[in-house]
């Protein structure tokens, strides 16, 4: 157990900061004097969090794998429920990349007209450091509850930068997000509190001591009829949506096709891996025996989803909705290697949510800019557009090309690492990964087509022939997002080192069920050879 | 001279530097600058390669590994051992590589210079070309599977953006280009898919992707044979030595130059046994008291058996494997070594057909002559296409031992040399007959990989690359030519929108217009159609000597269909340079062209030069009057050189007898197909009154020649049977099934419907206080749901989240008081 501690911790710091430049902007700036101020408020304060989250990231200590940086107060004391908080090799990554998103997040707004035409701009900047704040707490939280409500938080601004600042059918999309999410939560609320009240505590580090010392336990004696897989699955439908796991896909093109910019790029950069985290943090461990029985079903899922959510994007026209519907692709893959549950898939999936973070944050940074220009996401009226703005063009590509995974560019590592772990993990296997890899040629399909039909071709559409170059803040937000893919593909050593303990002893609490999982396949192989000889 | 390899990453860094600086500052530079500076970068980084070859040769072709700085390890996960670096290999197959990459590969960088000026992105075309070399050079000098991989995803990224380098050219050209390039990149995709599946297979059976460790000795036979005349030479102390440095290795292992590379290893129970191979030579001879400080050093080892099996690479630890008839465990499978050989090589060999245009994923080179001239001759025929051989060459330990997957290779490449060579008879454009020439030349080499013959197979990929390079040049020059007569024609008049200067119909009488393009794009042609004493004649008939000496009934069909498909070659060579050079001019813009640059010229005059002579480096012995009695042998210093080069890192490449007798029907029958096509074609008759082939007006040989002129249909059968089906999937799952059947459907009508019919329910007749309240407020947000797309004013919005909001922490309240109370 790590040596906890009541003082004031860094993580604290780091998760708090948003909440600063969000009083400072409510109480001294005022929306019509002030505009100019509240954004840049808005980006300093999440430019600190990111500076400050960096020395998180320097002081962890990576050959440990338990938590860092811990803080825990009595909230509730009463009912087991404290504020807890604290860093590990799981999150450390994922907070990084949500300081590294958000500041380009804001700093893209910047220049965007529908916040210039509805206005409520001290709201919006508000909202979305209210969101930064929510988040970071999602991947800090140590106490289940706390966490419940951080992950509750996390709607409420997003509900209102779809619904105000969105598209057309911003309202739809908005409610759609909020009923849909909410509803997997109720779910997992439940879960939560049977867990909580069971363990007579909800701090996730007690519980899971338990666990392996079998203080506690969820009996595990069937695959569809024992409590411990119901818990198992009112917290995995809850990720699961959230993820989205095909077939709770329904709620995202809309939420994404519909939300402004900067909504998407968090949507997608961050909110997204709220589930896929979720998997990691609470699933594995407080119910690993459900979890291996449930993970070649789940992979089946995921894999459905690396192919449908593929051929669905290429199929579309609205260039936005084709990236929504490549994330369903993506994070297939995330999600078939947290399910290997072996270190390579674990920390292929968490560096995949990372480098998906990046890549599908870049796209819809980048579909941003021309929807700012042309007013319009219909690949129809693009074309040639490489021509019009040739910088514009090759930073594309290489965001393009990260996302489908080449070679020295980040999507492959995780890819990569992913597939090698499925391949080899004794509850997936080679046929789960031949399955998955089909979907390293999809991507290039949906994803070269895309490029193709936007920056290929004649420049042909006068609209399109005087487009305006890159803005420097908008190269501003593209040129850390080109430097992460690089780094990543190039050296992603830090990135395995950071979370390397702390994965693999996520793998050792499953690891018992996954060798007892093994020798009942062996069994029943051998049965199976047997029963062949006989006949 | 022993640091020489640490040189090796500069081979990569130099065209990455000239690609960085014409990516950043081209524009500014100017198109003089700019390609200078990627054409010098191409020419440096082929110096360092020639550096590496005289350190090869001057330290009996010991293999090096080499750490490049700056770089820390790659892929690295602590807990399970899972280390993938970024390492370089200099052996003499890698350096064979890098010699023909940057060597062809300057040449066309000089001849770029001139076919390119003028265009508004020549600083671009440039850095896309050096970062070509970039990642060529990658693929050629990495030291495992996986950079194998980002070289061969890297170049199939670079032929995409060459190949789609005219995007945006006017009337749906543009749109046709890039369709191409994609066409390439994901036909390349389905290949890679293999190399991917092959790489997981290699990882879960070797648990490395190291082809051979620093240290290890990829042919044991070599070393043995090397070490024995060594100390022959040297006498009894040498020998006495080479038995005294087994114990002295503990004292060698401190000073090896791979001191890194060395040291994650060093922990079993051979510790020191990994080191470099760069310290056999001279780096070792200070240890070794000055004993050896006179004369060639003698290397420490002569095999491999100092080494522990979990210490070795794939090959060394599959030949082990094989040794032991090893099981290998995936999850509950268990199967033998060979199976899994089998397969590796399989899904490997998808690899091979996509990045070298192979049956089934070849239909992708025709269309990428989409792509600048140059950009043919380098990526999309001397050396990006024969990746798929030198992976396999590369593996031959694998394939060697994969008998049935060898089987599928040889009558692969035999079955596409022929198709490929039928088909180029048909064809009208002069690139597009290069292409299915390119097509079926790579099916030589696939099918000499196929039969065993992997020095063959590296020989014909050598000598290919200079002649084939050199033709689509030639080319180049002739398009060039003809663009030229045709502007010069049209100068004044309306422009003649159709007039395609590819097209041979358009030509005709060029070898008085364009003297020295004709006279080399002629020794192209020999060398290609394998005509004595031309580079390809040699190179050729080793394979299809190798193929007779396999003595197996898979390679005389091989040898047959080969023969035929030589036979095919040389005819529709002739055809074209019929149709181009000889007989009247066709057009007013063949009458009106007129030779090309010097810069244009020169590469052409050099690569001629060696399309004539690269053959004579591995002339056959004992070959009669082929070799003049021996005189070749004498004047190029010894038969069989180039195999013998490649021996050391090539384990099975031995080089096989010479078969006069098949040499000679070889020839004579490429000879009597040119004679043939002369009287086909010959006198002016190259193109009949209509516009088409001889060959389709004389009604025996109509249907002939118009399935050539249709590619086979196989265009057309993957259109039908794959891509219009795949779209058509990918809109029904779009269209209806996603949108129509669950987003609209299932989610707004069943699901939302219902949600707002419960809440009808529970909150008219039912009154349950604050229930009621969150009750209504959900029917309510389903009302809206359903009724989607209404516009809200925002002014309700706060109101109702807030609502909603309130709703959700009832919620949480109301579950939690009677659950606490219980709890505690």
């Amino acid at each position: 157990m790590p040596e906890v501690s009541s003082a004031l911790s860094l993580s604290t710091v780091v998760l708090f900061i948003p909440i600063v430049g969000f009083l400072a902007i409510l109480v001294f700036l005022r929306e019509e004097q002030h505009t100019e101020q509240i954004k840049w408020t808005a980006l300093g304060t999440s430019l600190v969090a990111f500076v400050v989250s960096l020395l998180l990231w320097i002081g962890y200590d990576a050959s440990v794998p338990g938590l860092q940086m811990v803080q825990r107060n009595d909230w509730l004391p009463s009912a087991g429920i404290s504020f807890y908080v604290g860093v590990d090799g799981l999150s450390l990554l994922l907070i990084i990349l949500t300081t590294f998103i958000m500041p380009l997040a804001i700093l893209s707004s910047f220049r965007v007209h529908v916040l210039e035409e509805r206005g409520r701009q001290k709201l919006y900047y508000g909202f979305m450091l209210l969101l930064e704040f929510a988040m970071l707490g999602v991947f800090m939280a140590q106490d289940l509850f706390l966490f419940y409500v951080f992950w509750e938080i996390t709607l409420v601004p997003m509900y209102f930068l779809i619904g105000i600042w969105g598209a057309e059918q911003r309202m739809y999309a908005a409610v759609k997000f909020f009923l849909y999410t909410m509803a997997g939560s109720i779910l997992m609320l439940l879960a939560i509190l049977y867990v909580g009240i069971q363990a007579g505590t909800f701090s996730l580090p007690d519980i899971v001591a338990g666990i392996q010392s079998g203080a506690i336990a969820f009996p595990m004696d069937g695959v569809l009829s024992s409590t411990q897989s119901f818990l198992f699955l009112g917290f995995f439908i809850a990720f699961a949506i959230k993820v989205p796991l095909w077939p709770f896909h329904s709620w995202l093109p809309d939420a994404h096709v519909q939300a402004p910019t900067a909504g998407s790029v968090i949507l997608a950069g961050v909110l997204l891996k709220l589930g896929t985290y979720g998997i990691v943090r609470f699933c594995l461990p407080l119910f690993p025996e459900a979890s291996v029985a449930w993970a070649p079903y789940v992979a089946v899922l995921a894999i459905i989803g690396i192919i449908y959510g593929a051929w669905v994007s290429y199929a579309q026209k609205d260039v936005k909705k084709l990236v929504a519907y490549s994330s369903v692709s993506h994070l297939g893959f995330v999600v078939l290697g947290i399910f290997a549950l072996n270190a390579q898939g674990i920390q292929g999936g968490i560096l995949q949510m990372v480098n998906h973070g990046i890549s599908t944050g870049g796209l819809f940074l980048l579909v941003g800019m021309l929807y700012e220009r042309r007013h319009t996401k219909a690949m129809d009226a693009f074309g040639g557009i490489w021509k019009a703005m040739p910088l514009f063009g090759g930073l594309s590509l290489i965001v393009v090309l990260s996302s489908m995974g080449l070679p020295g560019l980040n999507g492959f590592v995780g890819e990569f690492v992913i597939l090698l772990g499925s391949f080899g993990s004794s509850v997936l296997g080679p046929l789960f990964t031949l399955f998955a890899t089909l979907g390293v040629i999809l991507a290039a399909v949906y994803m070269l087509y895309m490029f193709q039909k936007v920056f290929m071709g004649e420049l042909d559409k006068e609209e399109n022939k005087n487009l305006p170059q890159l803005h420097w803040q908008e190269l501003a937000v593209l040129i850390p997002i080109i430097i992460a893919i690089f780094w990543i593909g190039l050296q992603p050593r830090p990135f395995f080192d950071t979370m390397d303990a702390s994965v693999n002893q996520v793998v050792e609490q499953v690891h018992p069920y996954v060798v007892q999982a093994e020798n009942t396949a062996m069994l029943t192989v051998d049965e199976f050879v047997q029963t062949a000889a006989v006949r | 001279m022993e640091n020489l390899p640490q040189l090796v990453p500069l081979v990569v860094f130099i065209p990455l530097v000239g690609m960085i600086i014409n990516l950043l500052w081209g524009a500014r530079l100017g198109e003089k600058w700019a390609g200078w500076i990627g054409s010098g970068a191409a020419i440096l980084s082929f110096l360092v390669s020639f550096l590496l070859l005289t350190y090869l040769t001057g330290s009996n072709y010991q293999s090096v590994v080499v750490n490049p700085p700056f770089l820390d390890g790659w892929l690295r996960i602590g807990s399970i051992n899972l280390e993938i670096p970024w390492q370089q290999r200099v052996d003499t197959l890698s350096v064979t590589m890098m010699l023909v990459v940057t060597g062809v590969g300057s040449l066309i960088h000089i001849y770029a210079l001139g076919y390119m000026h003028g265009d508004e992105r020549f600083p671009r075309f440039f850095a896309f070309l050096n970062m070509f070399l970039v990642f060529m050079l990658i693929l050629v000098t990495g030291n495992n599977f996986l950079m194998m991989f980002v070289g061969w995803e890297g170049v199939g990224l670079c032929s995409y953006l060459l190949i789609g380098f005219w995007f945006d050219k006017a009337k749906g050209v543009g749109w046709k280009n890039s369709l191409a390039a994609r066409k390439a990149m994901i036909l390349n995709r389905i290949g890679d898919f293999g190399m991917l599946m092959g790489i997981f297979l290699i990882f879960w059976t070797f648990g490395t992707l190291d082809y051979y460790k620093p240290g290890e000795i990829a042919n044991v036979e070599y070393q043995e044979h090397l070490v024995a005349q060594l100390t022959g030479e040297h006498g009894e102390a040498a020998a006495v030595e080479g038995e005294a440095a087994a114990p002295a290795e503990g004292e060698h292992g401190a000073t090896t130059t791979e001191g890194e590379a060395a040291a994650p290893a060093a922990e079993g129970e051979h510790a020191e046994a990994p080191v470099a191979e760069g310290e056999h030579g001279e780096a070792a001879a200070p240890a070794a008291e000055g004993e050896h400080a006179v004369g060639p050093a003698i290397p420490e080892y002569v095999n491999n058996d100092h080494i522990a099996t979990d210490q070795l690479g794939v090959f060394g630890k599959a030949q082990r494997m094989l040794e032991d008839s090893a099981e290998v465990n995936f999850g509950v499978v268990s199967l033998p070594i060979e199976t899994v050989l089998v397969l590796i090589t399989l899904f490997l060999l998808l690899g091979a057909t996509g990045k070298s245009a192979q049956i089934p994923l070849f239909v992708w080179l025709p269309d990428a002559m989409a792509g600048p001239t140059p950009v043919s001759a380098l990526i999309h025929a001397a050396t990006m296409v024969t990746a798929g051989v030198y992976m396999m060459v590369r593996s031959n330990v694998l394939y060697h031992n994969a008998e049935t997957t060898s089987l599928v290779v040889a009558l692969i490449g035999a079955t596409t040399a022929l198709a490929a060579g039928y088909i180029a008879i048909g064809q009208w454009d002069i690139k597009r007959v290069l292409a299915y020439s390119t097509i079926s030349q790579l099916g030589f080499m696939v099918a000499a990989v196929g039969i065993g013959a992997y020095g063959a197979a590296m020989f014909h990929l050598v000598t290919h690359a200079f002649f084939k390079a050199l033709l689509f040049l030639g080319s180049g020059s002739v398009i060039h030519g003809v663009e030229h007569g045709h502007h010069d024609v049209s100068h004044g008049h309306d422009h003649h929108h159709d007039f395609d200067p590819q097209d041979m119909r358009n030509m005709g009488g060029l070898r008085n217009k364009m003297p020295i393009t004709f006279l080399t794009y002629l020794v192209g042609t020999l060398a290609l159609a394998g005509i004595w004493p031309f580079a390809g004649f040699w190179s050729k008939d080793e394979i299809l000597a190798d193929a007779w000496l396999s003595n197996t009934a898979g390679g005389y069909v091989v040898l047959a269909m080969l023969v035929i498909a030589a036979a095919f070659t040389a005819f529709y060579m002739w055809r074209q340079i019929e149709m181009v050079f000889f007989g009247k001019p066709r057009t007013e813009a063949a009458e009106h062209a007129h030779e090309s640059t010097p810069a244009m010229l020169w590469p052409l005059v050099i690569l001629a030069f060696f399309a004539l002579l690269a053959g004579f480096y591995n002339v056959p012995a004992n070959a009669g009057p082929f070799t003049i009695f021996g005189f070749f042998e004498w004047l190029f210093g010894g038969a069989h050189s180039f195999t013998v080069f490649l021996e050391p890192s090539v384990a099975y490449a031995h080089a096989g007898e010479f078969q006069g007798g098949i040499a000679a029907v070889a020839l004579i029958l490429a000879v009597s197909a040119i004679i043939l096509a002369r009287r086909i074609y010959g006198d002016n008759k190259s193109v009949t009154a209509d516009n088409t082939d001889p060959l389709y007006v004389n009604p025996a040989t109509r249907q002939i020649w118009s399935l050539a002129n249709a590619r086979l249909y196989w265009d057309e059968t993957y259109n039908r049977l794959l891509e219009q089906p795949f779209n058509a999937v990918g809109n029904f799952l779009a269209h209806t099934l996603d949108w129509t059947f669950w987003h609209d459907y299932v989610h707004e009508k069943v699901i939302g419907r219902g949600f707002n019919a419960l809440g009808d329910l529970l909150s008219n007749p039912v009154d349950l206080g604050i229930i009621d309240g969150i009750v209504n407020g959900l029917g309510w947000l389903v009302s809206w749901l359903a009724g989607g797309l209404r516009r809200i004013q925002t002014g309700y919005v706060r109101t109702y989240a807030i609502t909603l909001l309130l709703g959700v922490v009832l919620v949480i309240i109301i579950l939690l008081l009677p659950m606490l109370q219980s709890g505690s």
